[in-house]
């Protein structure tokens, strides 16, 4: 129910974006979500590939600092009110997002929603119990 | 205006007499009664009566910072306390200060040698000094003080901080004089901006800068805000205070050493050779004079060099340039005296940290700031920004306790600091002092 995700630190400069997704196409490693949280003085890249541990490898040669994590997949009907139904059970058990960011399917109706929680155990309880649909890794993988 | 006439243009053969005299009694007074002094001057087999001439000073040990740490607090004082009347202690920013002491007479020969310097820098009876060096442990406020009041002048012991007050006292008393450092000096210059006060209404002619080291562009820039003529001061508390040496008005280049009363020399940092007259090097100084805490051949670690052509002001004193620069790495930022191996100390306290890290230095407006970059390990990372920010604020946190002012925190991917096979450049400083 969990999948892997990778962070990698970004210095606050020019082209560095480019050098990571540059490193990861010549390895024929695929980028399935990305996102980048920004600050005024660095940021951080997010990640989702198909192969984590080749992907955590290459970028570690070229010098970056990267972090494995665990995030949740959600997938909810592309339309309104499909993220807010799931925010509002998370809200009401009192599950503290730290961070989110969403994409969509290309083959389908449906949008897919990466979330960081604390407790990523407890989450998939609560959103699980709601009927809330959670993707396997591999199912991310394969979008 | 020469303060001392006799003594600041003595013939230099009447001058070196008088170096020698004094010297030889200095010895005596230090061997006989100051034990860690006796020790040094046995384990190099010397006893007093081996100075015969001044150039017998260059056999006499060293005096390093060390040293006088290791007789933390009165330990190098050659006199009993009840003769000390006043004691001051370094800037220092961690572990024990150095402290110093004085006698009355002491008291009385600073007095002199800050009057001196005043007169040096174009102030006389009747200018309003405008003492804005800080007043306590800190040798720069007392010391202008009271040279100031011996020279005659009206002093105004402001001391340091609100600066827009100190504006409004400048105009309401009509200060002629500013005493600061340098870097509160455009401190003071920019606020008056910020206030719409016009330089002007200040009726400022003097402004005699110490206690860090400043560039010639600083000179003119500060000049040029403040509408008076910029003049250095050098002095460290180790030696008495302000007052050691002193640009005269009329060249404005170089700054005449006190040599009555403290006797330089220049040396090769790394060999301690004495080098000839006129060559870069360590700056050397003996108290001829000084009672309570007298130094012998005490290593300043500030780089310089000396002139010994005369000067078109007429003092036969030999002149010592500006400061160029430090044989250690210390920075003195806002002030205070920063070692980039403290700040390694804090970084090295947080775990995760990698040695690399690099310091710079810049002058924004009037105030100097210090970045610290750190390199982010993957121990330290995190995929949370919060995390990371928490990081900095801590760092950023621990060392303001250090240093007392606020540094900016960047984090920088791993390698990306310059690596050097030899000594690491940890500092780089853009202020071009
Ligand atoms: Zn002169």
């Amino acid at each position: 129910m969990k999948v892997d995700q990778i962070a990698v630190f970004l210095e606050n400069k020019s082209g560095r974006l480019a050098a990571i997704t540059k490193a990861l196409s010549d390895n024929n490693i695929n980028i399935r979500a990305l996102s980048v949280a920004d600050t005024a003085d660095f940021g951080i890249l997010r990640l989702i590939v198909d192969d984590t541990d080749k992907a955590t490898r290459v970028l570690k040669e070229e010098g970056f600092t990267v972090a494995k994590g665990v995030v949740i997949a959600v997938e909810v009907a592309d339309k309104p009110g499909g993220l807010a139904r799931v925010l509002s059970v998370l809200h009401e058990a009192e599950i503290n997002v730290e961070y989110m960011y969403a994409f969509v399917e290309k083959s389908s109706e449906n949008a897919v929603l990466i979330f960081r929680f604390d407790d990523p155990d407890i989450a998939i309880t609560i959103l699980q119990n709601a009927g809330i649909k959670i993707l396997t890794g591999e199912e991310v993988r394969a979008i | 205006m020469i303060w001392n006439e006799e003594f600041e243009t003595l013939p230099r053969e009447q001058l070196e007499n008088l170096q020698l005299k004094r010297l030889k009694d200095l010895v005596e007074r230090s061997y006989y009664r100051v034990k860690p002094y006796r020790e040094k001057m046995d384990e190099a087999g010397l006893k007093p009566e081996h100075i015969k001439s001044l150039a017998d000073l260059q056999n006499l040990p060293f005096t390093t910072k060390d040293f006088l740490r290791d007789n933390y607090p009165f330990g190098l004082f050659t006199l009993p306390l009840d003769q000390v009347v006043r004691v001051h202690a370094s800037s220092g920013t961690t572990g024990k200060p150095t402290v110093v002491g004085y006698t009355k007479r002491d008291i009385e020969t600073w007095a002199e040698v800050m009057a001196r310097a005043l007169a040096c820098g174009g102030v006389h009876r009747g200018d309003v000094v405008h003492n804005a060096y800080g007043y306590g442990l800190f040798t720069g406020g007392l010391g202008a003080h009271y040279g100031a009041e011996k020279l005659g002048a009206t002093v105004v012991p402001i001391s340091g901080g609100q600066t827009k007050r100190q504006i409004m006292i400048m105009q309401d008393f009509g200060s002629t004089v500013l005493l600061a450092t340098p870097s509160y000096a455009l401190n003071i210059a920019d606020t008056m901006v910020d206030m719409g006060v016009d330089g002007s209404s200040l009726s400022l002619r003097v402004g005699i800068f110490g206690a860090e080291p400043w560039s010639e562009n600083m000179r003119e820039e500060v000049e040029k805000k403040l509408g008076l003529k910029a003049i250095d001061i050098y002095g460290l508390s180790e030696i008495i205070g302000p007052g050691v040496s002193m640009e005269c008005i009329e060249a404005q280049h170089g700054l005449h050493i006190f040599e009555d009363h403290f006797m330089p020399e220049i040396i090769d940092p790394d060999t301690g050779e004495v080098l000839p007259m006129g060559e870069e090097g360590e700056l050397v100084f003996t108290t001829l004079t000084k009672q309570a805490f007298p130094l012998i051949r005490y290593r300043t670690k500030d780089i310089t060099r000396l002139i010994a052509e005369p000067c078109v002001c007429g003092r036969t004193f030999v002149r010592m340039e500006k400061i160029t620069g430090r044989t250690d790495d210390m920075l003195i930022i806002r002030g205070v005296n920063v070692f980039p191996t403290q700040v390694e100390h804090v970084l090295m306290g947080v775990e995760g940290v990698e040695p690399h890290y690099q310091i710079i230095v810049n002058r924004e407006g009037s105030m100097d700031t210090m970045e610290v970059q750190v390199e982010v390990s993957e121990q330290l990372f995190s995929d949370e920004v919060k995390n990371l920010e928490n990081l900095s604020k801590r760092i950023q946190a621990e060392i303001k306790d250090l240093i007392g002012s606020t540094c900016k925190i960047t984090l920088v991917e791993p390698k990306t600091i310059q690596r050097s096979e030899g000594k690491a450049k940890r500092v780089i400083d853009n202020r071009n002092v």
